[in-house]
């Protein structure tokens, strides 16, 4: 990449996951890059998109410079609609009323399994991470959009432990664990917005981020990625997109 | 991996609830006495969530107590898992997440335990764990749930859980076994001296936790009167003949938040992850020190955390009654 550009990796991430959401979608949304992406799209094209958060909330608007440290201190509750038990805000994605889970992730494979429980053998690992929180049954449950920086030691062949399922070995797999619902819909990273092929659930790349080449994207991934001759280009991020991030995130906890 | 559920028989639950004094009493005493109904080996069940209405006073208790051998449960685990692990009353958490919280990346404390087998952390999905708690305040011995399948979260925990078909569907789905906590530690905003709690905010878990328990313990922030919890009766979350203990704990929950009177003591628990990376041991140790055997009271320990910092939490926390 040779021009200059006017932001961050983060922010790129955070405008190229907010404009995959629809207006009226209802979104389980992580803190970090996920609010500020669905807050981002109901400031600029999506009003009647609905947050929940797994602290038991639904519909808050956030106070621009006043982001929740989690899902679960009272930031997360200002002006929502309603809250309610934790059990029962994860009961809405099984019952069906989530259009799309949306976090970030630490390590994922080629069929969109995420880990964050553990790097090495869980038995004797190399890091204990945090674990699953709302995770895996947030993947487990609706159709998943996940954010996070394209990196080799990110994007692996297989993940050391399957925390959020995505389509397990590919084909059918998924399906046949059990998890009948929902799935891996895109991963957005800062090089590209990555897909999963129809029959084979392997990851492919659906488009690329401005000004990144074909040969940015295979270099920085774990494993064989399919790319298209004619692949789509993304719309760099747009000043009025980049001015409501900065308003909410003005001392750039999640955006640095 | 050991394969105790947790799980209590039926009829021994029931005996043990038929066994309490489930009359309407007053209930108030010390931290200290309070703490003395915790037992070593207990299963005991936190409320609460991440940084918000941790009964961080009552571990406080607990570690001062020296007791010993808890299994702690929890819905997503913050700094009091540190605590937990650092002074010895747990080696054995069961939670959904577990580090100081999200800003401070992964907790040091946790990962010198677990990584070096001195304790151990079973990973639940959220869900999970609330659904274990929910099916144990129902009385039933297990509950049925389409997450966690096909992982490895699920994998690992081997015989705790396990695979069923629905007898009229057909579907396959996942069986999670009922938790029945021995005790719980809840933390809420206000009660009366019966243990009619009310809560502002987030629940989180705690009210199937506390219907779950064979025993509760509720701190709280403010004891108020009967008539008062009797003109607002859709307030009150847990009813009294849960509850075992009250006592009345202002900044109960501090370095963490108790919605609406407090937020989060960020620059205490900023001090606390910084401690802990340089060096989880000694850092955890000094924390204990400085904050857990130290200070000769309760009211010490809010005096070491200092005035400037309740102040500002305190701000922060009744700032969203401004609007």
């Amino acid at each position: 990449m040779t021009e200059r550009k006017n932001y961050t990796a983060s922010e790129l991430l955070a405008v190229m996951s907010g404009r995959i959401l629809k207006d009226g979608q209802i979104v389980f949304a992580g803190v970090g890059i996920p609010l500020l992406a669905a807050t981002l799209a109901q400031r600029v094209h999506a009003p009647g998109l609905t947050i929940l958060f797994e602290g038991g909330v639904i519909g808050p608007f956030v106070v621009p410079g006043q982001l929740p440290p989690s899902t679960n201190e009272q930031r997360c509750t200002r002006r929502a609609n309603m809250v309610l038990p934790i059990t029962d805000v994860l009961l809405l994605l099984q019952r069906g009323y989530v259009d799309v889970g949306f976090m970030g992730g630490a390590q994922i494979d080629r069929y969109g399994n995420l880990n964050s429980s553990f790097i090495g053998d869980p038995e004797k690992p190399s890091i204990r991470l945090p674990g699953t929180g709302g995770g895996n049954d947030i993947s487990s449950l609706t159709q998943m959009i996940v954010a996070m920086k394209h990196e080799k030691r990110r994007f692996v062949e297989a993940v050391d432990f399957i925390t959020s399922p995505g389509f397990i070995n590919g084909g059918n797999s998924r399906a046949e664990c059990g998890l009948i619902a929902g799935g891996m819909h895109r991963v957005v990273t800062d090089l590209a917005i990555l897909g999963f092929d129809a029959k084979t659930k392997e990851m492919q790349v659906e488009a690329l981020h401005p000004g990144v080449d074909p040969e940015e994207v295979k270099d920085n991934t774990g494993f064989d990625i399919a790319i298209g001759d004619h692949v789509a280009r993304t719309e760099p991020p747009q000043e009025n997109e980049l001015a409501v991030l900065r308003s909410l995130d003005p001392d750039r906890l999640y955006t640095a | 991996m050991a394969e105790r559920t947790l799980t209590t028989p039926h009829l021994e639950l029931r005996r043990a609830t038929a066994e309490r004094d489930r009359g309407l009493r007053e209930k108030v005493m010390s931290l200290e006495e309070a703490a003395s109904f915790v037992s070593d080996g207990d299963h005991v069940a936190v409320g609460g969530c991440t940084m918000s209405r941790t009964p961080t006073a009552l571990i406080w208790a607990l570690v001062r107590a020296k007791k010993k051998n808890l299994t702690v449960s929890r819905s997503i685990v913050s700094s009091e898992g540190d605590v937990l692990y650092g002074s010895g009353v747990s080696a054995h958490i069961i939670t959904s997440w577990f580090s100081q919280g999200i800003v401070w990346g992964v907790s040091k404390v946790m990962r010198h335990y677990t990584e070096s087998g001195q304790a151990q952390f079973d990973e639940w999905s959220h869900m999970a764990l609330g659904l274990r708690y929910r099916a144990g305040a129902m009385g039933i011995p297990y509950m049925p749930v389409r997450s966690m399948i096909g992982s490895d979260v699920c994998e690992r925990l081997g015989g705790q859980v396990k695979e069923v078909e629905c007898p009229f569907t057909g579907e396959r789905l996942l069986a999670l076994p009922a938790l029945n906590p021995d005790i719980a530690l809840i933390h809420v905003q206000r009660a009366d001296a019966y243990g009619n709690a009310q809560l502002d905010g987030l629940q989180f878990m705690d009210i199937d936790i506390a219907m779950a328990a064979n025993r509760v313990i509720l701190t709280t922030e403010r004891i108020v009167s009967n008539d008062q919890i009797r003109r607002a009766p859709d307030q009150t979350r847990i009813p009294f003949f849960t509850v075992d203990a009250v006592v009345e704990v202002p900044y109960g929950s501090a370095p963490h938040e108790c919605y609406g009177v407090y937020e989060p003591f960020f620059g205490h628990m900023d001090a606390l992850a910084g401690q802990t990376k340089a060096d989880p041991v000694e850092g955890i140790r000094k924390y204990l020190d400085d904050y857990y055997y130290g200070p000769a009271s309760w009211s010490e320990y809010l005096q070491r955390i200092g005035v400037e910092a309740l102040i500002d939490a305190g701000c922060r926390g009744r700032s969203i009654y401004n609007d």
